[in-house]
């Protein structure tokens, strides 16, 4: 892949929170179309590091190309109107909505008519609805989640709340997709669902994925490259196998051979 | 709206002439990205016609055989039509067979082409293509996931159907000279059957055979153009041949396709069908849904709707078929039905249900009243896929629970000095493919289909089918005994969990009850009944009058049955132990293990037939961690009371 591929570049960063330093001077790219993997022990900074990339957190040193302009401090969004879409480590849908209403949030985006309009479904904010309305249903089918359509979040298994997620965040037409630990606590067969999820999103539609996950053999298989991080600093970057290799990593993560 | 019999005939001319009579009228629906999309009659020709085309062009000509693999999707329906249109053959496999069985049937019918659903189907047939060597066609439905899929012999519905209409435009009469060709006499489909005993064999049968047979049963239900069906269940299933295919194409009607398996449910209750078919577990499941649901609901709903189902038991089915009921008595119904029956009807997404039918298994007569009583047109059909499902029919009017009803128009039914039962007539298949041995041995020579199953016709012409011919004996007396039947009977008390009737070559019919220990454990707590668990309940004199309050009704069933009168149950015991498959009593399908049981308690058969009141037995039981243990104590052995002038 050439430099003019790079989708996101972070160059330096460094976030404190007083006197807790998170991160640490770090840098690394991201490609088009890869899936790009985030991993380390717990507080290594690694939700961090994805809160910095959607604007929730500001480095207080470094500086984010993203689609190779220098970006100055912005909110989630902005970040949201670029392109940027993610999910939660802990799930952070509307419980008392239904799956469909919690989707449609993630068009919020895409949505121009006034207020007034959409509250009359009329003129425009129809014709718009309806079109949201199309786009949500080729997420629906595409994540074969049509049985809970109308079912409210709240009643549903954590897998599948999982895959509500990804649905609102694939909704918005991200070109970068943040994905914070989306196989935590899912059973074998939730997590194959999941994997070829993230793989169709990646090959299908082309999207950048960012992805946390501590599930080892999920990140070698599916990513292209890896970062790892460790108490806020970056220890290794490379292809899978390579950091397989890596001492630093071994111990720092894997766990060490003895 | 006439019909010319001789221009429809096969299913490829009903196409053509439905696509002239009611163009605008829709033949599927189908709900994909959450809408129900409409495919008309006129389109659903110009969608066949390219199809056929591109399917030609492929290859596949006159006598060839296509293999479908899928769930219900219109699609799979218009290829199974391309293929007749061709003078070929469609193969319907169950889709949810796993690659290694569908090795058996794709390699009997010679599959060269298959059509298939989607990604999970095509990994299935490459996974098991090198021991298919025939297979050299696949075509797949939906694309999704495919993309990177290269092998040259793959190819997307899509891409056949464009090559067809660029075909089509080329050579403009090529598919109507194709159709028109077909011939009634012509094999138009091969159903393979279950396969329980042996390989699974390959029912064929003409564009007749199933085009006579569902004519029939839609002027038999008086079925047309403008009725509704819902198409959940396999493609591969004769019934949903019948009722989704061919009656479709017959009369017109509208099939509709449910989004996905998980959504048939909330589907069924969106287009409100007006005719269905369920199995009776499936009613069974949206019965008891509905009572619990009614058991959270508040006081007053509550007593009203127990009121309604109470006045319904009454009268409601009676009024179904038409038979004297007081104007009072209707005009009460008449209340409830919009207050009770019409909504509840509505929530089970069947208020727009015209004819329903049930088959399959034996249904529980409480359950089969509840829904005629509510004013569901309820029905149950017999047939096997030998006989395109279309043997026995109730008509309105004479619905009985226990019987599936009169010979269906076109057919004979006659019984054999077995008791098994004989089926000649329109509905029967050509044969078995590839297996002369098989057809000769299952058709006789006057024409005459065995079916295997053991039924008696009783006075008004109906057939009641009683057991697999196999399982049927004979009393000492040499009269017929019928053990599945009096234990299907039994069991359909919520007390009897599971019956062994013994009598074959015997002078008398006794019978060994498991109660089923939850109902009676909840019955007996309600009557201050202590007891100390099952081999104490079980032997408690409270629970053998409640079991022999159930025996002595179905004696009284059973008297009233010319047929079986004399195989009244003589006496009772209640077995100390549950029957269990881990102690090989139960197949692992639950199937009581007849022969092995008689063997296993034969003190207790004994006991039955030597008159005696009580027997002491030890059993060996094994426990669920693989350890083996013993019960062993006195079985209390009860007369039934015998109903008629019969003596024992």
């Amino acid at each position: 892949m050439s430099e003019a591929n790079t989708i996101l570049r972070l160059e330096n960063i460094s976030l404190a929170f007083g006197g807790v330093k998170a991160l640490t001077n770090i840098s690394f790219d991201v490609k088009e179309h890869e899936i790009r993997s985030i991993i380390g022990p717990n507080g290594a900074g690694k939700s961090s590091m994805l809160n910095v990339i959607n604007g929730v957190y500001h480095p207080q040193e470094g500086t984010i190309y993203f689609q190779d302009k220098v970006r100055h401090k912005m909110d989630p969004t902005q970040a949201a109107r670029q392109g940027i879409a993610r999910t939660f480590q802990n799930i952070a849908l509307f419980k008392g909505m239904t799956v469909l209403d919690n989707i449609m949030t993630g068009r919020n985006t895409h949505m121009t008519s006034n207020f007034l309009m959409n509250a009359l479904w009329w003129g425009p904010a129809r014709n718009e609805e309806m079109k949201n309305r199309k786009k949500i249903e080729e997420v629906i089918d595409f994540l074969e989640i049509q049985h809970i359509r109308k079912t409210p979040v709240g009643k549903l298994s954590y897998g599948l709340q999982k895959r509500v997620e990804l649905a609102r965040a694939l909704a918005a037409e991200p070109s970068l997709l943040l994905l914070d630990e989306p196989m935590a606590g899912m059973n074998v067969e939730e997590k194959q669902d999941m994997c070829r999820f993230i793989l169709e999103v990646n090959q299908q539609y082309g999207v950048t994925i960012i992805l946390i996950e501590h599930d080892m053999g999920v990140v070698m298989d599916i990513s292209d490259r890896v970062v790892v991080l460790d108490y806020g600093k970056k220890i290794g970057d490379g292809l899978p196998a390579d950091l397989m290799k890596n001492p630093d990593v071994i111990s720092a993560y894997l766990g060490t051979n003895h | 709206m006439s019909i010319a019999i001789n221009h429809t005939d096969t299913f490829p001319k009903i196409l053509l002439h439905h696509a002239k009579t009611i163009p605008s009228h829709p033949a599927y629906r189908e709900k994909y990205l959450g809408i129900w999309q409409e495919t008309t009659w006129a389109q659903n020709l110009v969608q066949v016609s390219s199809f056929t085309c591109g399917l030609s062009n492929l290859g596949f000509t006159r006598g060839m055989n296509l293999a479908i693999i899928g769930d219900n999707r219109p699609r799979l329906y218009q290829a199974m039509l391309a293929a007749q249109c061709l003078g070929g053959i469609a193969v319907p496999l169950y889709q949810d067979a796993v690659a290694t069985e569908m090795v058996h049937v794709l390699n009997d019918a010679q599959i060269g082409f298959a059509i298939v659903e989607n990604q999970e189907q095509v990994d299935k047939l490459l996974e098991i293509k090198d021991q298919v060597p025939n297979l050299h066609t696949i075509i797949y439905e939906d694309n999704k996931g495919l993309a990177d899929y290269v092998d040259s012999f793959l190819h997307s519905f899509d891409q056949i159907q464009r090559s067809g209409e660029v075909f089509n435009v080329d050579h403009p009469d090529f598919f109507l000279t194709e159709a028109l060709q077909t011939e009634p006499t012509d094999l138009s489909i091969i159903l393979y059957t279950s396969g329980t005993t042996g390989k699974p064999k390959g029912v064929s049968h003409t564009h007749q055979n199933f085009m006579r047979a569902a004519k029939e049963a839609c002027a038999f239900d008086h079925l047309t153009y403008k009725d509704n069906i819902l198409a959940y269940l396999p493609m591969a299933w004769v019934g949903d041949h019948l009722f989704s295919y061919a009656q479709a194409m017959a009369a017109g009607f509208t099939v509709n396709c449910p989004e996905s398996k998980e959504t048939v449910m909330s589907d069924l209750r969106e287009i409100g069908p007006s005719y269905y078919f369920a199995p009776p577990r499936v009613f069974e499941g949206l019965l008891t849904q509905v009572m619990i649901r009614i058991e959270d609901a508040g006081y007053l709903k509550r007593k009203l709707f127990h009121a309604a189902m109470a006045h319904a038991k009454k009268v409601g089915t009676k009024i179904l078929d038409g038979n004297f009921v007081s104007l009072t008595s209707r005009l009460l119904y008449g209340f409830y039905n919009l207050t009770i029956y019409g909504p509840l009807r509505n929530v089970l997404g069947i208020s727009r249900l015209r004819v329903a039918y049930t088959a399959g298994e034996a249904i529980g007569p409480d359950l089969f009243r509840f829904y005629r009583s509510i004013g569901v047109n309820l029905k149950q059909f017999y047939g096997q896929t030998e006989t395109c499902a279309y043997v026995c029919l109730q008509p309105d009017g004479q619905v009985k629970y226990d019987t599936v009803g009169p010979a269906a128009p076109g057919i004979e039914i006659k019984l054999a000095d077995s008791g098994e039962v004989l089926v000649r007539g329109i509905s029967v298949m050509a044969g078995y493919y590839n297996r002369p041995d098989a057809t000769i041995e299952s058709i006789d020579s006057d024409g005459y289909f065995h079916t295997g199953d053991a039924g008696v016709i009783d006075h008004d012409g109906h057939l009641r089918i009683i057991d697999r011919a196999k399982d049927v004996g004979k009393m000492a007396d040499g009269k017929l005994f019928a053990p599945k039947y009096i234990e299907n009977k039994l069991k359909f008390f919520p007390f009897i969990k599971e019956a062994v009737v013994f009598g074959d070559q015997r002078h008398a019919v006794m019978v060994f009850i498991n109660i089923d220990f939850e109902a009676m454990a909840n019955w007996a707590e309600r009557r201050n009944i202590s007891f100390a668990g099952y081999v104490d309940l079980a032997s408690q004199a409270a629970v053998y009058d409640i079991i022999g309050e159930c025996i002595d009704q179905v004696n009284a069933d059973l008297s009233e049955d010319d047929m079986l009168s004399h195989a009244q149950i003589a006496r009772f015991l209640i077995l100390n132990k549950e029957l269990d498959p881990d102690d090989d009593e139960l197949t692992r399908t639950r199937k009581v293990r007849r022969g092995f049981i008689s063997e296993k308690y034969a003190v207790l058969v004994d006991a039955l037939y030597d008159n005696k009141d009580e027997q002491f037995i030890e059993i060996k039981v094994k426990f669920e961690d693989g350890r083996d243990g013993q019960i062993s104590g006195n079985v209390a052995i009860r007369n039934a009371k015998k109903i008629g002038g019969l003596v024992r």
